[in-house]
């Protein structure tokens, strides 16, 4: 088959990529007019954990990996984008302020740095990923538990970065433009990655590593892969995080954030749009739940008791019969009444063009 | 495995039979790396490919099926193939991110392929089932053509005819002689079934204990008494 | 030297009670229980009720004492087994990442469900034994050996008899050590799989449960966060023995204490050669010399929330580094086998 020219074929890229900028700059000038600042801060954090859950998926999901460490991978870009801004960056911008393109400056300056915490974390994912193909299910677990929390300790003594009190003075240079942009750019990534050679081989590791090397696929190579590329967008997500608050601690990445995003990715049973919604949910959720606090008079915060019930009934009902359910109520109902209401718009002839219920 | 030594030729079909734990997958296993070599050495197509890891050996062209399937129950029949046929793919991680020109070419022509290779099999109509639900029959053939579409030129058949009625082992045997003209191949069988072995075999090599007791035509092993008594124990008297 | 031998038993003996579970419920179930640091945490609040209660009966303190351990392992014996009833038995059959995920789940409910039951403030522990180092040790040997350590390392060794014995020795031993091996084939060979189960988790969580009120009246305090890092190391030194094998959960925990009080004297001695910038490392330095010095060195830490700056984040550390090395050098353990999977 033929190659069609460059023009043809890239030209629907370029047209979509105009689209997505545009829609972008509107909301990232007129939804601060439209929300709140805790709505806005609420949203930002979702598309960060969107992005944190499908980095995640794409060890645990797709390559079948057990990583339960990723907030460590997190912690790394925060840390090294956030030390360099505070130490560097932001008195190499001060001389920017009052400028009209300064937003332009500080955008360009933040992707340089979401590439560089990026590839801090893609350092630290080859260092978790080499010693995981000597271990398996459970030990791969402990393994990266373990890294997570190494991270964490010893950003907790070290006191050129804060220590417990946590690195402060992180200039804010996280817009809505930049967040939802590159959330948007990881998951179509992830997504392509998913549909190529390289997804495949991960899927074919996750199902069954022997078969797998027997067919020639180098399953060291691929799950060290799957580790960098995880990690990767985690350190992305993390510098978007530091500069969007102002100050970062050990205590933010620490090993119930890892468990947080083992279970979105769980809950959304290793399919990209799964994981998203479950994503979005599993944020917004804890918000809702800040009520219950009040109306139940409690002392604490009943979140992570809900969090570890809802993990537990989720493992026993089994993702299937929760999936398999929601089918059946949720989207199988949904998706007939559409169709029942478009044939009715369209009139009975065109329903019958169309050849019947797709729904079946 | 005691003390074995084997040599197949281009565009043979040799089978190696043994009773039980006689060490035919142990064959297998130091031919594709998978157990490491205590002693000795492979050579495949002059090349000494001892020590090399199972993938490295697989790209040279040696691919094998297995005695438990081990088929990627969680993929669909067509994903099965396309995994199998990653060595064919031109492109590169930028390029899969972005969806290329060169990712649309190579992922027509690998569906191409793929289901070519299903239609030898005749099991294109499978093609977006779940390998995990295809009878018990046609996942054994699956295993089969996964293990042709990396375009081997050996191909180990581990017990293929396990489980299958007589009806099925025919139609196996009928389809393993196809093979070997239609893609140049050089088959090395485990077998149990002995009509299989007997029906497609050009020699037949048997194993007991590590070793090997005897080798030749299927009719002399037939007849031979070291192979009656390995299977069935010391001849009456 | 030898003092910190001392300390290093004290400390390998109460991580030999977490560990112990750990291994056992590993063997026969290949499941790692998260959930055990949690179970010896519910025995100390147990024994802690138990002796607060009891605490005006008219018997000798050490008959109090043995009380409330009694207590305390049925309580954790039962907490034990519920949870195996409820959150592990409904998944024996399912993938392993899911019995995994349900244990850390029950692992995180319990720790919260305490903090909202309890307070998360740390609760007096009323001590049972003196708390001053024998004098005639002191005198002759230079040694501080509390007869609480000597509690610890005592009932330890006992316990660890003990369930040789049972193990070794007995018929549900015997059936612990086949299901361990083959699960299918003892179930053919008409072993009740569930009984078999049941009872491992309810040796295991009542070990556990006696650590827990050894430990409290040990550090004078309780808190519903205390099985969090105990129960980690407790772990580590488990795998380092030799995920499954119970001598090697015995061994794993005394290497454990030895690496422990090593990486405080090491850290002891590193701030006086060491310049020390900024008021963290002194700290640190500080908190580690009298860390390393004194047999309460094993509470220290253990029971403050992870986010404050002590001497325990490099022994935190260490605990996960010496996971990592075992991990990466020889996954088995010291005294376990590795298996090979059949292709």
């Amino acid at each position: 088959m033929t190659k069609p020219s460059p023009w043809c074929y890239y030209l629907p890229h370029l047209l979509v990529g105009v689209v997505i900028v545009v829609e972008l700059l509107k909301v990232n000038t007129f939804l601060p007019r439209l929300l709140n600042q805790y709505f806005i801060q609420i949203i930002v954090l979702v598309a960060l954990n969107i992005m944190l859950a499908v980095s995640l998926n794409l060890i645990n999901g797709v390559a079948g990996q057990f990583s339960i460490g990723h907030a460590g991978f997190m912690a790394i870009g925060a840390y090294v984008a956030a030390w360099f801004s505070v130490n560097h960056g932001q008195h190499w911008l001060a001389g920017c302020s009052g400028w009209r393109l300064e937003p332009l400056v500080t955008t360009v300056y933040l992707v340089a740095l979401m590439l560089l915490g990026g590839l801090a974390a893609a350092l630290g994912g080859l260092l978790v990923g080499l010693p995981s193909l000597r271990l398996r299910g459970d030990y791969l677990a402990i393994a990266t538990l373990g890294f997570g929390e190494i991270i964490r300790v010893l950003l907790l003594s070290m006191d050129s970065v804060g220590g417990a009190t946590g690195l402060r003075g992180i200039p804010i240079y996280s817009s809505l433009f930049v967040v939802f942009g590159a959330t948007l750019a990881a998951v179509l990534v992830l997504h392509n990655l998913a549909n190529s050679t390289h997804g495949r081989a991960l899927l074919a590791i996750r199902e069954d590593e022997t078969a797998a090397e027997a067919l020639g696929i180098n399953c060291a190579h691929y799950k060290t892969s799957a580790f960098v590329i995880g990690a990767f967008f985690a350190g992305v997500a993390g510098c978007l995080y530091a500069h969007y608050m102002d100050a970062i601690h050990p205590a933010d990445f620490d090993f119930m954030k890892s468990i947080l995003l083992v279970l979105i990715v769980v809950l959304g049973g290793g399919n990209l749009w799964g994981v998203i919604i479950a994503a979005a949910v599993m944020t917004l959720l804890p918000e809702g739940l800040r009520q219950v606090k009040d109306v139940l008079h409690l002392k604490t915060d009943p979140r992570m008791v809900i969090y570890a019930l809802l993990l537990i009934a989720v493992m026993l009902v089994g993702r299937e019969r929760i999936a398999d359910a929601m089918r059946a109520r949720v989207w199988t109902p949904f998706f007939r009444g559409f169709v029942a209401l478009r044939n009715r718009l369209l009139g009975s002839s065109a329903a019958r063009r169309k050849g019947g219920d797709p729904a079946d | 495995m005691d003390e074995f030594s084997l040599d197949v030729w281009p565009r043979e079909l040799v089978s190696l039979i043994g009773p039980n734990g006689a060490g035919k997958t142990t064959v297998f296993n130091a031919i594709t790396g998978v157990h490491p070599l205590a002693g000795g050495a492979v050579h495949f197509d002059g090349r000494a490919i001892s020590g090399l890891p199972p993938h490295r050996v697989a790209k040279l062209g040696i691919a094998r099926t297995f005695q438990n399937i081990r088929l990627f129950k969680g993929l669909t029949v067509l994903d099965n193939l396309r995994a199998a046929m990653h060595q064919d793919s031109d492109y590169d991680l930028l390029r899969a991110a972005v969806r290329s020109r060169t990712w649309a070419a190579t992922e027509a022509s690998l569906e191409t392929h793929a289901m070519a290779l299903l239609q030898v099999f005749g099991l294109e109509g499978r093609a977006a089932e779940l390998a995990g639900g295809l009878p018990y029959g046609e996942q054994r053939r699956l295993e089969i053509v996964r293990a042709l579409a990396t375009g081997p030129r050996l191909l180990l058949l581990d017990e293929p005819a396990a489980g299958m009625n007589p009806a099925e082992t025919q139609r196996l045997m009928e389809l393993i002689r196809s093979l070997i003209e239609r893609f140049s191949l050089t088959v090395l069988l485990i077998e149990h079934d002995m009509r299989l072995v007997m029906g497609v075999s050009q020699r037949v090599v048997v194993l007991n204990y590590g070793r090997e007791i005897a080798a030749g035509t299927p009719e002399e092993i037939a007849h031979n008494p070291a192979v009656i008594e390995a299977y069935l124990g010391e001849p009456h008297h | 030297m030898l003092q910190q031998l001392v300390n290093a038993l004290a400390q390998g003996a109460v991580y030999a009670l977490i560990a112990l579970g750990y291994t056992m419920v590993y063997g026969v179930l290949r499941l790692i229980n998260f959930a055990h640091g949690e179970v010896f945490m519910v025995g100390a609040f147990v024994g802690l009720a138990a002796l607060t209660t009891l605490g005006n009966w008219p018997l000798p303190p050490a008959a109090l004492l043995a009380l409330a351990i009694l207590l305390a392992m049925l309580g954790a014996a039962l907490l034990g087994m519920t949870i195996e009833r409820c959150a592990y038995r409904p998944l024996r059959n399912a993938p392993r990442l899911a019995a995994l995920i349900t244990a850390i789940g029950v692992s995180l409910l319990l720790q919260n469900l305490g903090v909202i039951l309890a307070g998360a403030e740390p609760r007096p522990y009323p001590a049972a034994l003196s708390r001053d180092p024998l004098p005639w040790l002191e005198r002759h040997a230079g040694l501080s050996v509390t007869p609480q350590q000597l509690l610890i390392v005592g009932a330890t060794a006992v316990i660890f008899v003990l369930l040789y014995l049972i193990v070794s020795r007995t018929r549900i031993g015997k059936a612990m050590r086949a299901v361990a091996e083959d699960r299918q084939a003892a179930q053919l060979m008409g072993v009740n799989i569930d009984r078999v189960i049941s009872f491992t988790f309810c040796l295991g969580s009542a070990i556990a449960g006696a650590g827990g009120v050894l430990y409290g009246t040990y550090c004078n305090k309780a808190e519903p966060l205390m099985g969090f890092m105990p129960g980690i190391k407790a772990f580590v030194a488990a795998v380092l023995g030799g995920i499954g094998s119970i001598p090697g959960a015995m061994l794993g925990a005394l290497l454990m204490g030895l690496v422990e009080t090593g990486v405080s004297s090491v850290t002891l001695h590193l701030p006086l050669l060491l310049p020390a910038p900024g008021t963290g490392s002194a700290n640190l330095a500080a908190v580690t010399v009298m860390a390393a010095v004194s047999p309460q060195a094993l509470c220290l830490g253990l029971l403050s929330p992870p986010a404050t700056i002590s001497g325990s984040t490099l022994r935190d550390a260490a605990a996960f580094a010496v996971l990592i090395a075992i991990l990466l050098l020889r996954p088995a353990g010291l005294l376990g086998q590795s298996g090979r999977e059949k292709v």
